[in-house]
């Protein structure tokens, strides 16, 4: 099942992202998601390339970009390992979380699954408490609609305060719009303002405790919040990271992990 | 810094409180936007479910898909392995031909011959026609989406054995290849599950060991005859074992829920995709391209050099015997004493780089040490075995350790990659193997009491 050529070369297991602008102009798209939501599929549509596709989760365990242009901007397509949240358990997700986080894309695209939101909405709370500048493409709206489940784009848009395209990657439904926005929130022309998730009192005590240590650090660069809740979570290699980082002093985007 | 804060909780609890908050906003969100019909729970899809994963029909559906995969291969695998042995063995001849007309090293001769090319030979007829043939079968499932159905049939059980209910994906991937199964582990959250998942993934056997399981059960049963009796005991009897593969899984994932990874199974839903109509074309184009001839390619690129090491330790003499019967008399008191023989453990052994070799070796061995004979079918297979002392024990026992033993060497690399700890790959070779000389043991103990 998972076994694909692809899937067993030692490549397969190399945790860098090498990604190389070949002029200054253009921007890098992130593309997150929850393995088995369409991911693959939208990439390859976007892109023109031929990544595996199918009907099981965890497809995509190589790295892949692709470049493609719309209003003659050329962008970065840059295919994330499905995750299903970014708790730094195993490489994959430490790869998505920090390429989200340390090589700051333009902008971020979450796919998610229209049939099963909530369980995807999770990945969706954690990547707006890293970056603002997140898309959210609800996919596979045809398998929804199939399954008479009506999801309110709009309403999903002012509850996270990001904006919101409905796609069905599959027919090419929907991926001028996507295409639309991305260009719109890299070129500022939509600013997204996402609504963080509260966490209990004696959480966000610790969080407050510690901000103020964390933003000499990371200054402008990385949400001091986030820096904070991965610290209270254990991991305290971010703060190693984040001195360390190449794109947290300059603008280079080629990334090793 | 983080000692400061460690008094008031555990990184761990912090992580739950986490989650909690965040499940709990995606469930105000969700049910703030997303709306069902009424209708919801009549279409074809749930129909189709509510059989596939039902209490009462669940098992026995499985059960029977499997089976009948396994009697196709078996039934349709005989005749082209045949075919082809016949014809790579004829050529092995003409190649020899070519090496005496050269006047070439008869050592040469031996190391490239009757080492390299014969194990490689011998990889190929033997691996080649199952794969050919369950491959796409096996494919046909995964994009028709029946597999996270058995997912879904044996949740509960997990839940029961103190691992994840997820396990039962990531043990279903294990199916295709233990390396992708251990990788695909990831989707488990809770490092404790995952570890789990990690350490039993090794008992579902891999595309490597299908065919050395398939191959003996036809040994063992005798299906090379035409009854169509006999293919479908050589059939049942692989599902056989591979519901005690799934039973060792759930049996060392309840000891270490409750013993060296103690805890309590998290909450999660696995959400079954859609049926999808299947690409015949791409199924077969990407079955015999991407898992047949890979695994096969990876066989014969690790037999070429096992061939050669094998042939050299048969025939490089320290006193008046080889090498090869210097181990396998040292190996013999204890795997006697598990019901096998020298020579298959050191075949397993040698097999640690890929499974599929494991048979391979085996034959080359009995064969270099022994008399001559052209080997191309299961009946002469069986034939060799009977003359090397194999009783029907020796088979089951081969079977049993090929489906618990030690997981081979990409898979334990891929395990330190995936846990960052030499400790928990060397965990996963010695449980396994514990667990594989255990049980041969114990049949084999059995065994003497009825014979």
């Amino acid at each position: 099942m998972g076994l694909t050529c692809n899937a067993c070369k030692r490549k397969a297991m190399q945790d860098t992202y090498h990604i190389k602008k070949s002029n200054p102009n253009q921007m890098i798209i992130a593309l997150a998601g929850n393995p088995n939501t369409g991911k693959s599929t939208i990439f390859n549509e976007l892109t023109g390339l031929k990544q595996h596709t199918g009907n099981w989760p965890g497809k995509t365990v190589t790295n892949a970009w692709g470049i493609f242009k719309h209003k003659n901007q050329e962008f970065i397509l840059v295919d994330l390992p499905g995750t299903y949240s970014l708790f730094p358990n195993s490489a994959e997700e430490e790869i998505a979380r920090d390429f989200i986080c340390f090589s700051k894309p333009d902008a971020t695209v979450i796919v998610v699954d229209a049939s099963c939101l909530e369980r995807n909405l999770n990945l969706v709370l954690q990547i707006i408490e890293i970056t603002h500048t997140v898309i959210l493409c609800v996919n596979l709206l045809d398998e929804a609609r199939r399954k008479k489940i009506k999801v309110d784009l709009e309403k999903l848009s002012v509850e996270l305060g990001i904006p919101v395209v409905g796609t069905i990657a599959r027919d090419k439904k929907g991926l001028e719009d996507l295409k639309d926005i991305i260009y719109k929130v890299c070129s500022k022309k939509i600013i997204p303002h996402p609504k963080m998730t509260t966490y209990p009192k004696e959480i966000e005590d610790e969080i407050q405790k510690l901000i103020p240590m964390i933003e000499p650090l990371v200054k402008n660069k990385i949400n001091p919040r986030w820096v904070a809740l991965q610290m209270l979570d254990g991991d305290l290699k971010i703060l190693e990271k984040i001195t360390n980082y190449p794109n947290c002093k300059g603008g280079c985007h080629d990334v090793r992990l | 810094m983080m000692s400061d804060y460690s008094h008031t909780l555990s990184a761990d609890q912090f992580r739950d409180h986490i989650v909690t908050s965040l499940y709990k906003r995606a469930k105000e969100i969700e049910e703030a936007v997303v709306t069902y019909s009424k209708e919801n729970k009549s279409t074809l899809d749930d129909k189709i479910d509510s059989i596939l994963t039902s209490r009462l029909f669940g098992f026995p559906i499985m059960l029977l898909i499997l089976a009948l995969i396994f009697w196709i291969t078996i039934v349709g695998a005989n005749f082209p392995s045949k075919i082809l042995a016949d014809l790579l063995f004829s050529l092995e001849d003409k190649l020899t031909e070519l090496f005496i007309n050269f006047n070439a090293p008869s050592r040469l001769h031996g190391i490239v011959i009757l080492g390299m090319y014969r194990t490689a030979a011998w990889v190929i007829s033997v691996m080649l026609p199952p794969m050919a043939i369950f491959f796409p079968c096996f494919t046909l499932l995964e994009d028709l989406g029946y597999l996270p159905r058995v997912a879904f049939n044996l949740d509960r059980i997990f839940k029961k054995a103190g691992a994840h209910g997820k396990q039962a994906l990531t043990m279903a991937m294990g199916f295709g290849c233990n390396a992708a199964g251990v990788i695909s582990s990831r989707i488990i959250d809770s490092p404790r599950e995952r570890l789990i998942a990690i350490l039993t993934n090794n008992f579902v056997p891999c595309n490597g060991r299908f065919p050395t399981l398939i191959a003996i059960s036809m040994i063992l049963i005798g299906a090379s005859s035409d009854s169509l009796l006999n293919s479908l005991f050589a059939s049942g009897l692989v599902v056989l074992l591979i519901l005690l593969g799934i039973a060792m899984t759930f049996l060392i994932s309840f000891i270490a829920s409750k013993s060296f990874l103690k805890g309590t199974p998290s909450r999660f839903s696995l959400e079954l995709p859609p049926y999808r109509k299947p690409q015949i074309g791409k199924i077969i184009i990407r079955s015999i391209f991407d898992r047949t001839l890979f695994v096969l390619g990876r066989a014969v690129a690790v037999a070429l050099p096992a061939g050669a090491i094998t042939w050299l330790l048969a025939n490089i003499s320290i006193g008046n015997t080889t090498i090869l019967n210097h181990i396998a008399n040292f190996l013999d008191p204890f795997a006697l004493w598990i019901g096998l023989d020298g020579v298959i453990l050191l075949a397993f052994f040698l097999g640690l780089p890929a499974n599929e070799i494991v048979l391979p070796i085996i034959f080359m061995i009995y064969l270099s040490t022994g008399s001559m004979i052209e080997i191309d079918s299961i009946e002469e297979m069986r034939q060799l075995f009977l003359a090397k002392g194999w009783t029907h024990l020796t088979c089951l026992n081969v079977m049993l350790f090929s489906l618990l033993h030690f997981p081979c060497g990409t898979t334990l690399w891929t395990i330190k990659k995936e846990t960052q700890s030499v400790k928990w790959a060397l965990a996963s070779f010695i449980i396994p193997t514990l667990t594989a000389i255990l049980i041969c043991f114990i049949s084999t103990q059995i065994a003497s009491l009825f014979f």
